[in-house]
């Protein structure tokens, strides 16, 4: 009875409850026999002990490490996700043009791109930029970090806003069109804005991907709040509990971005029925988003 | 060109073959635990539903860099898991293996949110028949509801593994020498032969990730479910 029946199986009665119970406990002793192994494990080596954990107590370990490669995960996320916003609008709108040349080059550009890993991008940008000294030297591992997201988001975010303008019923073009507006006046006021709204969630969930994939800036040296995080470590000899730090802090950023993509999902289904009183789908909405980065 | 050919020809397939040796292993790993993860997500025990849970949300949403620093600084360094036997190949084989539980532990949360998708595309009436002839919860999972949903996710499951393949390049943090680690050395050493390096190993990558991409489509449209 505390349970509710789905379709899978039925509302458990008194032998179910039991098996369930014994399940249940099973699982229970295996998950905390692991704890414990871990624990103790690592009380072994001496990662416990106070002076490992201590240094994100104090106020310097948080300024001259955590906080500026915290900045700068979120400067290169932030950028590259304005960049990619623009880029995808050019690539999908591309990919629907009229002209044969531009769909296939927007085509192309976005196979391509999407094909091939983030890293590589980013390795090939900043060997590129240094050889041929496109940017200050201090500026490079960020530029390329900015490089390699920009190209790899902006391709899936140019599918996300096509799929987007795909969906819109046709009518909206062809009122635009009976008002006399041109092709690029009907894609910029009334095709563009609703696909952007109608695909906000799918949008939001590709920012945590941009969020996790700045990680990657660590091959190439970019202090983002990985890197800062190994080189607290480094000074204070406790890589366990730095990870761990940086880790919670990830997970608690992406965790919030992802929350508001399924909040705003679930807000859209309620504005398309309109119906006063239509109560919001009980089951969790559907997977969004296309990537599995 | 030719010096470059010289030095990169050679060490391209196996850097490749290492990348594809990543990919298999991790892709196997991440079915099985996946599948896993997906039957607690449904299962009638609340512990179960709730680890799987907080598993998902949980590593998914960690960057996998710092899983795979994980496994090397916290697994093996920290916790003593060493993954392969002691012998001269100890530190390449054991970092490949590092990379391949970072690898499994991380998609599989992709995995069984895909397989998750595939079962509620099950009509509810397949569970329900298979219940009303007495099957047990295993039963209706593992003989009924598990195969259709796979046939009906053969296409994500694709894009997983696509997304898998481009993924083992963070096997270079930790040192394991696959295709971008190799572009990375090709890169230092000749520098004024940039672009040609990138576009070999963006060529080889497009050849596995687009061949995976074709095989799953012809797979889908030839075992999905038509509903």
């Amino acid at each position: 009875m505390t349970q509710q029946s789905t379709v899978l199986y039925d509302a458990p009665g008194p032998r179910a409850r039991a098996i369930n119970r014994i399940t249940a406990g099973v699982f229970v002793v295996v998950i905390v026999a692991l704890l414990v192994y871990v624990i103790m494990t690592l009380h072994t080596n001496g990662q416990l002990t106070g002076e490992k954990w201590s240094p994100f107590t104090e106020g310097g370990t948080w300024t001259t490490w955590i906080l500026p490669g915290l900045l700068g995960t979120l400067k290169a996320a932030a950028l590259s996700i304005v960049l990619a916003l623009v880029l995808g609008a050019v690539l999908g709108v591309g990919r629907l043009s009229q002209h044969r040349w531009m769909r296939a080059l927007s085509g192309f550009f976005v196979e391509v791109f999407r094909a091939i890993p983030v890293l590589i991008l980013i390795y090939f940008a900043y060997y590129f930029f240094a050889a041929y000294a496109i940017v200050p030297s201090s500026q490079l591992a960020f530029t390329a970090v900015v490089f390699g997201l920009t190209l790899y988001n902006g391709s899936v975010i140019a599918e996300i806003l096509r799929a987007g303008i795909l969906s819109l019923p046709n009518g909206q073009s062809e009122a635009a069109k009976s008002i006399g507006m041109r092709k690029s006046q009907m894609m910029r006021l009334i095709l563009l804005p609703q696909a952007v709204t109608a695909m906000l969630p799918a949008l939001v969930s590709q920012m945590v991907i941009a969020l996790k994939d700045s990680a990657l800036g660590y091959a190439i040296g970019y202090i983002e709040v990985v890197r800062s995080g190994i080189k607290s470590a480094s000074y204070f000899g406790n890589y366990l509990p730095s990870l761990v730090v940086i880790a919670i802090i990830m997970i608690v950023l992406n965790f919030a971005l992802t929350s508001l993509a399924h909040r705003l999902e679930r807000r859209f289904r309620q504005g398309k029925r309109k119906a006063p009183g239509t109560q919001a789908p009980a089951d969790p909405p559907a997977e969004i988003g296309a990537g599995a980065r | 060109m030719s010096t470059l050919w010289e030095s990169m020809g050679p060490a391209l397939w196996p850097a490749f073959w290492i990348t594809i040796k990543l990919t298999v292993i991790s892709a196997v790993g991440a079915l099985i635990w996946g599948t896993v993860l997906a039957a607690m997500k449904v299962s009638p025990v609340p512990v179960m539903r709730g680890f799987a849970t907080v598993y998902v949300n949980i590593v998914r949403n960690t960057p996998l860099t710092l899983i795979i620093l994980f496994c090397s600084i916290g697994l093996y360094q920290n916790l003593g898991l060493a993954l392969a036997p002691e012998n001269d190949t100890f530190i390449e084989s054991n970092n490949f293996r590092l990379a391949v539980l970072g690898f499994i532990l991380y998609t599989a949360t992709f995995v069984a949110e895909t397989l998750r998708s595939g079962i509620n595309t099950v009509p509810l009436g397949q569970a329900e028949a298979a219940r009303s002839i007495g099957m047990s919860f295993p039963q209706v999972l593992g003989l009924v509801v598990l195969p259709q949903a796979m046939r009906s996710v053969i296409a994500p499951m694709g894009s997983v593994l696509i997304a898998l393949t481009k993924n083992t390049t963070i096997a270079s943090v930790i040192g394991v020498a696959e295709a971008s680690l190799l572009m990375k050395t090709e890169l230092e050493n000749n520098a004024d032969q940039i672009l040609a390096i990138f576009a070999i190993i963006a060529v080889g990558f497009m050849i596995i990730t687009l061949t995976e991409g074709a095989v799953f489509g012809w797979a889908a449209k030839r075992w999905a479910i038509k509903r």
